[in-house]
């Protein structure tokens, strides 16, 4: 027994010892362990190492220029949590489809062309029509001036105000960012070009959605060819979900006309918890789908939608009228009502981003221990020391987040059915 | 800090990413309820209507099977005592053919026995009828022999008589 158990841990603590080991591997040509990414201004593997040119005032560093600096644990953890261009298991950047769209008109092909290192970190050594990939993101350059084709790519440089730039051996040049919608609200706003690449997030949710629809009409035949037969198997399994989905979610919120939306809550429910799921998938790229605002604005924007069009006149008027309240409350209600109406779907899209964002988050930090205490490198005892611990913290974590990924696509479903419940109720309770 | 330094690109909505999840979520919308969620939903209403089914006929049945047995039983009370009706019937017949045996029996008895009695009694009655002529004639027989005797005296005659009487007598 007590051999076993030795053996166990013998093996556990090799394969720690091996991952730590391959992760520092990759960054052996840039002539020291350096574990981190390369979000924070340092440099890394797999660039040239040529003159470095200050370009901007405000740097630190030249562009290109390998430093070993400390690991930013931070800078880690939001990379990972991402969006990018290239899917990447560890070191592996697969190569996805781009369709890029800027005033020069669309770009499409895949991000291979940027030629990335297949092991490295997603940093492309090539600038196709004024793109380049950084970081396993595409940007493109705001400067009129850079040539369009292929132009040979030095290296990449961030400054302290989040600004990235390439350099091409001769000169620096400042990168858009692709354009989102937050109006600036958080750092982005419409820039030179529009992303509608088929990114690791959209790839995932591809994945996953297929893989539900196979084993949906999988159990779904279940049902006719085994007519009259107890369910077993897949269909037992999911005939758990969807009853307690039409049980315990659809028939209390919505009331009588729960079958109306039941397609849409299980559709909801089911494409939640495949992504919180595929996304605590160990490496397997630990997509960060229903942890991206975009996500879950889609998800609640729906909701919103369906509540609006499907509320009847006692909606309304519980809403616009309020009957029943003194005159002089209802100025406060009515307002209130109706900011409710908007910050109710509001809510839902940010609580599954904050819960799933924060769970992967928490997930690198913990492995980031092994970094931090391996002093990037330096002191390879206070590696292993930490690789136990963080191995723990992150499986309980893991735990931990299995339960969060249920609970939050429970939470996501069972609101949207109240919501829905609340626009078609009929019965008058004032 | 953390946020103006770093690309916190999950926060952004992004155009691609809003583009994309709404079509493919509302395409699988779409097929799942086509292929799975509406044929599921009812299957396991159909599952659920013939469970009910099964367990009221199966509650049916075993009422059904509950009254059966009662009227059973009555049946068997009734045929019970039906039985035991048509028994006692047939002891009383028994009795009655018995008895109404036994009375026509004494009935022939005593007929036989009357019968008897007359015979008797006509025998009797023919006996003495013939004694009462057998005696007329031993009288007239008498009566001619003294008739024809020569009576010598009335000692003599007396004598005679008397011994006639004592043979009459002792007929």
């Amino acid at each position: 027994m007590k051999a076993f158990y030795m053996i166990r841990l013998v093996a556990f603590l090799s394969l720690v010892f091996c991952l730590t080991f391959s992760m520092s591997a990759q960054h052996d040509h840039a002539g020291h362990d350096h574990t981190g990414h390369d979000h924070s201004g340092h440099d890394h593997a797999g660039h040239d190492h040529g003159t470095a040119k200050a370009g901007a005032d405000d740097s630190h560093e030249g562009c290109g220029h390998a430093h070993g600096g400390e690991f930013d644990v931070a800078a880690t953890a939001m990379h990972h949590i991402s969006d990018a261009n290239v899917y990447s298991i560890g070191p592996l950047q697969i190569p996805l489809p781009v369709m890029l769209k800027s005033d020069d008109g669309w770009k499409v092909g895949m991000s291979s062309m940027f030629h990335p290192d297949l092991l490295g970190h997603g940093d492309g050594h090539v600038a196709v029509d004024k793109y380049v990939l950084q970081g396993g993101i595409v940007k493109r350059v705001q400067d009129a001036s850079f040539p369009m084709g292929e132009v040979k790519v030095k290296g990449f440089r961030h400054d302290k105000k989040d600004n990235s730039y390439v350099c091409t051996g001769d000169a620096e040049y400042l990168l858009d960012p692709k354009s989102t919608a937050d109006g600036g609200l958080f750092g982005g706003g419409i820039t030179s070009f529009m992303d509608f690449s088929l990114t690791k997030n959209v790839t995932s949710m591809l994945l996953v959605c297929l893989f539900l629809f196979w084993i949906f009409r999988k159990a779904a035949k279940a049902y006719n060819n085994q007519d009259g037969v107890a369910p077993k198997g897949l269909q037992g399994m999911l005939e758990t979900f969807v009853v307690f989905i039409r049980d315990e979610v659809a028939i209390p919120f919505v009331g009588n006309k729960w079958e109306k939306y039941f397609g849409f809550l299980l559709s909801v429910f089911f494409f939640i918890l495949g992504l919180n799921l595929y996304g605590q998938i160990p490496f397997f790229g630990g997509s960060n789908v229903t942890g991206n605002l975009s996500v879950t604005l889609v998800l609640a924007l729906l909701t919103f939608i369906i509540t609006t069009v499907s509320g009847n006149a006692h909606y309304w008027k519980h809403l616009l009228v309020a009957p029943g309240i003194p005159l002089l409350v209802k100025f406060i209600i009515i307002p209130v009502e109706i900011m409710g109406m908007f910050i109710k779907p509001l809510t839902l899209m940010l609580r599954l981003f904050a819960n799933i964002t924060a769970g992967h988050i928490v997930m690198v930090v913990f492995i980031g221990f092994i970094f931090i205490f391996g002093k990037s490198g330096e002191s390879v005892g206070g590696a292993l020391g930490a690789s136990v611990g963080s191995a723990l913290l992150t499986m309980f974590m893991m735990a931990l987040e299995l339960i969060v990924a249920l609970v939050q696509a429970f939470v996501f479903t069972m609101l949207t059915a109240s919501y829905f419940g609340a626009a078609t109720e009929e019965v008058e309770h004032h | 800090m953390l946020f103006t330094l770093l690309e916190f690109n999950p926060i952004k909505p992004d155009f691609g990413l809003i583009f994309w999840t709404t079509l493919i979520f509302l395409i699988f919308w779409f097929l799942m309820s086509r292929v799975a969620f509406t044929p599921i939903k009812n299957a396991l209403k159909k599952r659920e209507n013939d469970i009910q089914d099964a367990l009221d006929q199966s509650k049916k049945a075993r009422e059904e099977l509950a009254t059966m047995k009662a009227d059973n039983a009555k049946m068997q009370a009734q045929a019970n005592e039906e039985r035991a009706q048509i028994l006692q019937q047939a002891k009383d017949m028994k009795n009655s053919i018995i008895t109404e045996a036994k009375d026509k029996a004494k009935d022939e008895a005593n007929k036989i026995v009357a019968n008897a009695k007359l015979e008797i009694d006509n025998q009797r009655k023919a006996a003495v009828t013939d004694i009462k002529n057998q005696a007329g004639i031993m009288a007239i027989e008498i009566a001619e022999s003294l008739l024809k005797k020569n009576l010598k005296g009335d000692a003599e005659q007396e004598g005679l008589v008397n011994t006639l009487v004592d043979k009459f007598n002792l007929n």
